[in-house]
């Protein structure tokens, strides 16, 4: 569905959309699946209207960080594949991934998430590394909420691979039913702005005619634990108030239906 | 000894042998080899005679003389705009028909048509190579403003007009909407929001379910059905 | 000691399960999943769209273009870099190869089809998994061929000629051969024929012969895969 700027500008002001949703309702259906690559050691799929997004973890040992001998460390990578939209093309990262990859990482690593100390196996030599791809598979907008809902089932669906104790070679075949040290769970909530109404869930063609967006990541317990603005247009004080109940209120939304799918 | 294969309105797949024997004719997306037919995609059979042709379920659209399109102006060039038709293959709509004013030759084109103008327009040339003219100088030819274009397969576009018309009057009786529907597969709805959601709703069930019978009876329930919400 | 129980109890020409749907990227114009024991593929057709760069333009046919990727999380192992790999780029290039025999190119002359193939989980026969789900994928898209490819690997494992190796059979400890193979389904004429390993001549000319059976059976989950998608709806207006 193509249609001018305008057009979207014009419904926002009269609170409407495109799709006739309420401006705060996320698309249909809001599904996800877990363990969805057996050579994953976590893994998750999450659809959002046509929107679909997988993300793994893989675990590797390495030594750690020269800064931090006695913790393990967390990376997340996003891909936005050319088989996901026809606006992608083959290559390294754009910004848009870049952008995607590190606002999910921000997330859930400044969070502090992920125990890191409790991945530490030989202080100085051994820990264990987190890697969370993210791939799209349907880019039908909303990515930032997408990827971070299947960021965090992923890292909730892993589990440890076997060690052999006397090599210390990962077994990556088997899996042990240990989880991730998990501290908290953060979910982000992307909040768009479009003619001084406040959207959620955009579509592509919202996403193509938005003046300013807000990310919020927060925990359980409503923390914040992430913040990215996007947008040419500047966002006042009132504005970013009510952005983040609207993200916290979607957060406790989206929380509900991954615990219902791991329940 | 000939033979069909199939029935009407079977659903067969590139490659599926369709009939044998030299008595039958392959029709539109089939081919002959040796003594057989074969079907040469996805889609519906219809037999006609002696003649198999197989009518897709989808596909790319291809240009032909005569039709009627929805395009967006994605450049401007010395004599006049290039325009997207949807397809692999942009068409060209030369300044002198365009307009029938007369245009100086130092005016600025942009202001008549600009970059992401929506036009309805008639395709006057396409070549072997698929280079496309284009002319907006017939009535009912235009620049589109306001509503929404929206896109659906171009193989849809007879069901989604229908016989004489039928579907496409139907669709715009009730819901309140003008709507153009272009032989690319681009649609242009405009009315109210609600009445263009559901003129967008229903235009994409006629597309989803295009090949079955029955459809116009449906959608007629369809559009009542929700046309009397609207009313609320 | 002959090769006589598979290791995961198959019969020597009985494929792992398979599993296939189309139409499951909504972006692309047309699209497929194929999955063949725990080996997925996703498949996604883009075009025929303009092709660029011009030089590459030919006024008397299209091109197609393949692309095939591992997701980083895919491989059995250890993760896998994004990016380019010279795997990737080979197996594009034959996936290409093995397509482009049967799809009229002159129906869209000056164009490109793109075909993007990415897997989230492989295990053995991934170029099969993924050209089978790539021939699906242009059949939805509406691309006009002569033919369907189907595709499946075959080989011996110490001396027993089998069909669909999975990983645990490639990596066997004995004399394993692994050959890829694709085939169109009226002239089971060959389009994509690899070889890893050792066979003798008798055992490849074997191999192909179960190939042909073989690809047959792929070729029927393609063939449902394609014609459900619209015969379901079929069924809920008649109800």
């Amino acid at each position: 569905m193509i249609v001018n700027k305008e057009t979207i500008s014009e419904l926002a002001a009269q609170g409407k959309r495109l799709d006739g949703r309420p401006l705060t309702e996320y698309r249909q259906p809001i599904h996800i699946e877990t363990n969805i690559s057996w050579t994953a050691e976590g893994s998750a799929k999450v659809q959002i209207g046509d929107t679909v997004v997988m993300a793994g973890v893989k675990l590797s040992l390495e030594k750690p960080y020269n800064d931090s001998p006695d913790q393990g460390g967390i990376m997340i990578n996003a891909e936005l594949l050319p088989l996901s939209s026809s606006e992608y093309e083959s290559g390294p990262p754009g910004i848009k991934a870049v952008e995607l990859a590190r606002v999910t990482d921000r997330g859930i690593r400044e969070a502090k998430a992920i125990d890191m100390k409790k991945l530490c196996v030989t202080p100085g030599e051994k820990a264990w590394f987190v890697i969370i791809d993210i791939v799209t598979i349907n880019d039908a907008g909303n990515l930032f909420d997408a990827a971070s809902l299947a960021a965090l089932t992923a890292l909730k669906a892993a589990r440890f691979p076997e060690v052999d104790p006397e090599t210390g070679a990962i077994n990556y075949k088997k899996k042990t039913d240990k989880s991730l040290p998990l501290l908290k769970e953060p979910l982000a909530v992307t909040i768009y702005k479009i003619n001084n109404q406040l959207f959620v869930d955009p579509t592509t063609q919202e996403e193509n005619s938005y003046d300013a967006r807000l990310t919020v990541a927060s925990d359980e317990k409503g923390i914040i634990s992430a913040l990215q603005k996007g947008g040419d247009a500047p966002l006042t004080n009132e504005e970013i108030s009510k952005m983040v109940d609207i993200a916290l209120d979607k957060a406790k939304l989206l929380r509900g239906k991954l615990d219902k799918n791991l329940g | 000894m000939s033979n069909v294969l199939v029935n009407e309105r079977d659903i067969v797949i590139p490659g599926e042998a369709l009939a044998e024997g030299m008595d039958y004719l392959p029709g539109d997306n089939t081919y002959r080899e040796g003594e057989k037919i074969y079907s040469k995609v996805l889609g519906l059979v219809g037999l006609s005679g002696r003649v198999i042709k197989i009518t897709p379920l989808s596909g790319p659209y291809v240009p032909k003389y005569g039709d009627k399109i929805i395009g967006k102006v994605i450049d401007i060039a010395m004599t006049g705009w290039r325009v997207s038709t949807g397809t692999a293959y942009s068409a060209m709509l030369n300044v002198k028909d365009a307009t029938t004013r007369f245009v100086k030759r130092e005016e600025d084109l942009s202001q008549i048509l600009s970059i992401g103008d929506y036009l309805i327009v008639k395709i006057t040339k396409v070549t072997s190579q698929n280079l496309i003219d284009l002319s907006m100088k017939e009535p009912g030819l235009r620049k589109i403003s306001g509503g929404r274009v929206m896109k659906i397969n171009s193989q849809k576009v007879p069901r989604v007009i229908g016989k004489q018309g039928s579907m496409i009057s139907l669709v715009k009786e009730k819901t309140g909407c003008d709507v153009t529907v272009g032989q690319n597969g681009f649609v242009w709805v405009k009315g109210t929001p609600e009445g263009e959601l559901l003129a967008e709703k229903a235009i994409k069930m006629i597309e989803a379910q295009s090949h079955q019978e029955g459809l116009t009876d449906k959608m007629q329930k369809f559009l009542e059905a929700n046309q009397v919400k609207g009313e609320q | 000691m002959a090769y006589t129980e598979r290791v995961d109890g198959r019969k020597i020409e009985e494929l792992r399960p398979m599993e296939a749907k189309v139409r499951v990227i909504p972006n692309a114009d047309g699209s497929a999943m194929f999955k063949i024991g725990k080996t997925t593929a996703y498949a996604a057709v883009y075009g025929p769209r303009e092709l660029y760069p011009r030089f590459l333009q030919n006024p008397e046919r299209g091109i197609i273009r393949c692309h095939y990727g591992m997701m980083p999380f895919s491989g059995s192992g250890e993760r896998i870099r994004p990016g380019n790999s010279r795997r990737s780029q080979e197996i594009s290039m034959v996936m290409n190869k093995s397509l482009e025999p049967v799809i009229d190119l002159s129906a869209f002359p000056n164009a490109v089809v793109d075909i993007y193939v990415d897997l989230p989980q492989t295990d053995a026969g991934t170029r099969c998994a993924a050209i089978s789900a790539a021939s699906m994928a242009l059949a939805d898209a509406g691309i006009p061929m002569k033919d369907m490819v189907s595709s499946i690997a075959v080989g011996q494992v110490d001396g027993t000629v089998v069909a669909d190796l999975s990983y645990d059979e490639e990596a066997y400890d004995a004399i394993v051969s692994d050959i890829p193979v694709a085939m169109t389904h009226n002239s089971k004429e060959i389009t994509l024929l690899q070889m890893d390993g050792e066979i003798s001549k008798e055992d490849l000319m074997k191999s192909l012969e179960m190939a042909k059976i073989a690809t047959e059976k792929v070729y029927e989950t393609q063939m449902r895969a394609l014609k459900e998608k619209f015969s379901n709806a079929n069924n809920e207006v008649e109800k």
